[in-house]
């Protein structure tokens, strides 16, 4: 699974770091999204949950 | 013509407006006429509510819910700063100026702080005899105290802004004292605000102030104003109101208040499903159509208005299951509670750890908490932007 976030779009919800901590977290300055790693077979699950609860539809997945 | 529905049934004072049912039923949009004397598009359905509040052809000039407000200005002036009625990219501008201080990390750091001050307002209700109004006795100062201290607003001024912050958000008090309200508050945000641009400290306000500086764009005094204020206002009137209502809703469903005493872990889903099941922005959200808006069969044209109704998406039987029952240990988090899109809460990181400190907490330590008056005494504010109760007499076995 790929994962790409559009950084312009984000609105810094946080709300995929919620869902999938271990492969999302937001920068300091702004708060913006950004990747921790690509996530594990495991993490998939947490991962989608993430793009459908992202309110800016800035995450996209390649499955 | 349909009116825009605003009346709840007495029957259950928490579900969201009568009418949503059959609304929800129609093929498409439905046009309403309402208080604020334009007719509107109302979307009811979940997947309808969060595909419109993704749209770039809507504009939140009127935003949160102008349409029930009835004299409504709908041309005014967009204001300097304005986080809940700018658009495109002059709103992401601004929200990114604060968005670091209302992250996952830095608001998990609040924790401790949030965890000391419910414990505190427990200890010092438990010392009373009781009765106490757990509104005034520990809703809303814990929002209130979390929000004060970190914007840098002194604690001593807030029963001044408190009162002046309800009027703003009441729907049927006179004009002029709704105008005299909001003057009084601007002045006073205005002198904290200039007071904070000679003295930094620490505190979000100074930190916004230094901010704005440093990316070569410094915030005027109107502008710092309009943020100050929707923080601080906002931070009040949603989690006092969450905390009194969503303990009602427990104290009438005691299975559901026993399963969360037993279970603290619970806390962070009962908190979504408590979110989701009271949707208290509770008229939806109000957006002007700027470009002409395709849907199915219909078009809606540049001019008009439509209505997100957040209250009904969340009640939708096709995104959850028996919509109208409570259920704590339910998987809610896609709730619409906090909006949709770019608008989305801006400080829900905040209200969920709130909450969940309160529902980990408040239960645990008073198991015997129960009403001190009749149900049916119990006055819900259905009046206001934001819905709760006026008053919430509790007591407990001493």
């Amino acid at each position: 699974m790929d994962v790409t976030i559009d950084q312009d779009s984000c609105i810094a919800a946080g709300q995929c770091v919620l869902a999938a901590p271990d492969v999302f977290d937001q920068r300091e300055e702004d708060g913006v999204a950004v990747l921790r790693q690509n996530p594990s077979a495991d993490q998939h699950g947490a991962t989608r949950e993430a793009a459908v609860l992202c309110p800016a539809g800035a995450i996209e997945l390649d499955e | 013509m349909t009116e825009f529905p605003v009346v709840r049934r007495s029957e259950c004072p928490f579900d969201p407006a009568g009418g949503y049912t059959a609304l929800r039923q129609a093929p498409g949009p439905t046009r309403v006429s309402t208080p604020a004397g334009v007719d509107a598009w109302v979307f009811s359905r979940y997947d309808d509510v969060r595909k419109v509040l993704t749209d770039p052809r809507l504009s939140s000039r009127s935003a949160p819910s102008a349409h029930v407000v009835p004299g409504a200005d709908l041309e005014r002036e967009i204001e300097d700063g304005s986080i809940l009625q700018s658009d495109g990219e002059r709103h992401s501008d601004v929200r990114r100026l604060v968005t670091s201080e209302f992250t996952v990390r830095r608001i998990q750091a609040l924790r401790p702080r949030i965890q000391q001050l419910i414990e505190e307002h427990i200890d010092a209700m438990l010392a009373t005899e009781g009765p106490v109004d757990l509104l005034t006795a520990f809703a809303l100062p814990i929002p209130s105290l979390v929000i004060c201290e970190l914007l840098g607003v002194p604690y001593a001024d807030r029963a001044e802004f408190q009162a002046r912050s309800a009027a703003l958000v009441a729907i049927d008090r006179p004009e002029d004292e709704v105008a005299r309200a909001n003057d009084e508050l601007q002045q006073y945000m205005a002198s904290l605000a200039m007071a904070k641009i000679e003295k930094r400290e620490d505190d979000l306000l100074s930190r916004l102030i230094t901010r704005a500086e440093e990316q070569g764009a410094p915030l005027t005094v109107p502008a710092l104003v309009s943020i100050g204020l929707t923080l601080l206002i906002a931070g009040h009137e949603t989690t006092a109101n969450m905390i009194t209502l969503s303990t009602l809703v427990l104290l009438r469903n005691p299975d559901q208040l026993e399963a969360l005493r037993e279970n603290p872990e619970l806390a962070p889903s009962a908190v979504e499903e408590m979110l989701r099941y009271l949707t208290i922005v509770q008229f939806g959200l109000f957006r002007h159509v700027m470009d002409d808006l395709p849907i199915g069969d219909l078009t809606i044209k540049a001019g008009e208005y439509l209505v997100a109704a957040i209250s009904s998406g969340n009640r939708d039987e096709t995104a959850f299951a028996d919509p109208d029952e409570v259920d704590l240990s339910r998987n809610a988090s896609a709730h619409l509670a906090f909006g949709f899109g770019a608008h989305q809460c801006l400080g829900q990181q905040l209200a969920r750890v709130e909450l969940q400190e309160v529902y980990t907490r408040l239960y645990a330590r008073i198991p015997t908490l129960r009403l001190a008056v009749p149900f049916e005494e119990i006055r819900f504010k259905d009046n206001t932007l934001v819905y709760g109760v006026t008053a919430l007499p509790v007591t407990w076995d001493r």
